[in-house]
């Protein structure tokens, strides 16, 4: 047996115990659409759920982006200082958190895959829903006739499927969200944290020692600044010498 | 023929097409028993593609039932696993 059947008979399977309580045709309509109607608001509950993760990550993004140029100035500012092995630490930090980032920009096109997915099936099933809706009036008035017995099936069969492929589609849509919530709880753990490289003990020192440099190198700014304007404050007062 | 591809929707396929996609769905299925997951994703990648650029597309409030069902070409080997098992993939709809 190939595949396509293995796949028929699993989807078969799956909408028949969905519907096996009902005996009654008219009943087993009824039934149906309402579990039709549960499915629409899964599938809509699905894709807010992919829409917030997403979000998060994006923010993620943002946070991350705007540590990239600190993280520059710190290697600057420590290289400034005579300290490569400050500079070498604070330009590791960066190349991880650029790694995250493009991690990141993957983990957002896979969701953003996702939401496009149930949107589609979202799509596909409400006007499945629809059409068997206005349909199901009709069929139970005619039940009783054999033909309208097999147009009940047939119907019931064809929006079973769409039922099955769409519970799938939510079904990884949220695996996928929860794996990737996991992941952006870590990444915000350490940025949190401010190590985002396992410096453990050791990233606290390094945080003092580049604030350090960073205020010396402030400091010599500073100085330098203020070295210039008394400079040329003396050179403004000769020029109003010489005029007078 | 209508055929489902999952997360696609149904397309009515004719004539040689059928033929060329059962050809692909045994050499998916002998994929599958190999456990070769990029094999069987390609095949099943063709399954679908096959299905979408020689079939017509039904329209989306047609509740016509599938004779073929294409199951989807991007799910891990152990998801399709879990998806031809006893266990299952797809969840219940919670009562």
């Amino acid at each position: 047996m190939g595949l396509m059947s293995r796949t028929s008979a699993i989807v078969r399977a799956w909408y028949s115990k969905l519907l096996d309580r009902a005996e009654d045709p008219a009943v087993t309509l009824d039934y149906s659409y309402e579990r039709q109607l549960e499915l629409l608001q899964n599938v809509k509950k699905g894709i807010a759920d992919v829409v917030t993760a997403k979000k998060r990550l994006e923010l993620q993004t943002k946070k991350l982006e705007t540590e990239l140029p600190k993280l520059d100035e710190q290697a600057r500012q420590a290289l400034a200082a005579n300290r490569e092995d400050l500079a070498r630490a604070a330009l590791e930090r960066k190349a991880f958190a650029q790694q995250q980032l493009q991690g990141l920009d993957q983990q957002i096109d896979d969701l953003a895959a996702q939401q496009e997915k149930l949107a589609d099936s979202e799509k596909r099933l409400s006007a499945k829903v629809e059409a068997f809706r206005t349909q199901k009036e009709t069929m139970k008035a005619q039940y009783s006739a054999a033909e309208a017995q097999v147009k009940i099936g047939e119907a019931a069969t064809g929006i079973g499927e769409e039922m099955a492929d769409t519970g799938l589609a939510i079904q990884r849509a949220q695996d996928k969200t929860e794996q990737m919530q996991a992941r952006a709880a870590a990444v915000d753990e350490l940025v949190e944290s401010g190590t985002l490289e396992d410096y453990t003990t050791s990233g606290t020192q390094l945080d003092r020692e580049l604030a350090q440099v960073s205020a010396q190198n402030q400091v010599d700014a500073d100085l330098e600044r203020l070295k210039g304007e008394l400079a040329a404050g003396g050179k403004q007062k000769e020029l109003e010498k010489e005029t007078k | 023929m209508i055929v489902r591809v999952m997360g696609e929707g149904q397309f009515r396929l004719e004539g040689d097409a059928v033929g060329r996609l059962n050809e692909l769905d045994d050499r998916a299925q002998e994929a599958l028993e190999r456990d070769d997951e990029s094999e069987l994703d390609r095949y099943l990648e063709e399954m679908a593609a096959l299905v979408k650029r020689d079939g017509e597309r039904l329209p989306d409030d047609d509740l016509s039932p599938s004779e073929a069902i294409v199951p989807p070409s991007d799910m891990t080997l152990a998801e399709t696993k879990k998806f031809f098992s006893e266990q299952g993939l797809i969840p219940d709809v919670p009562q």
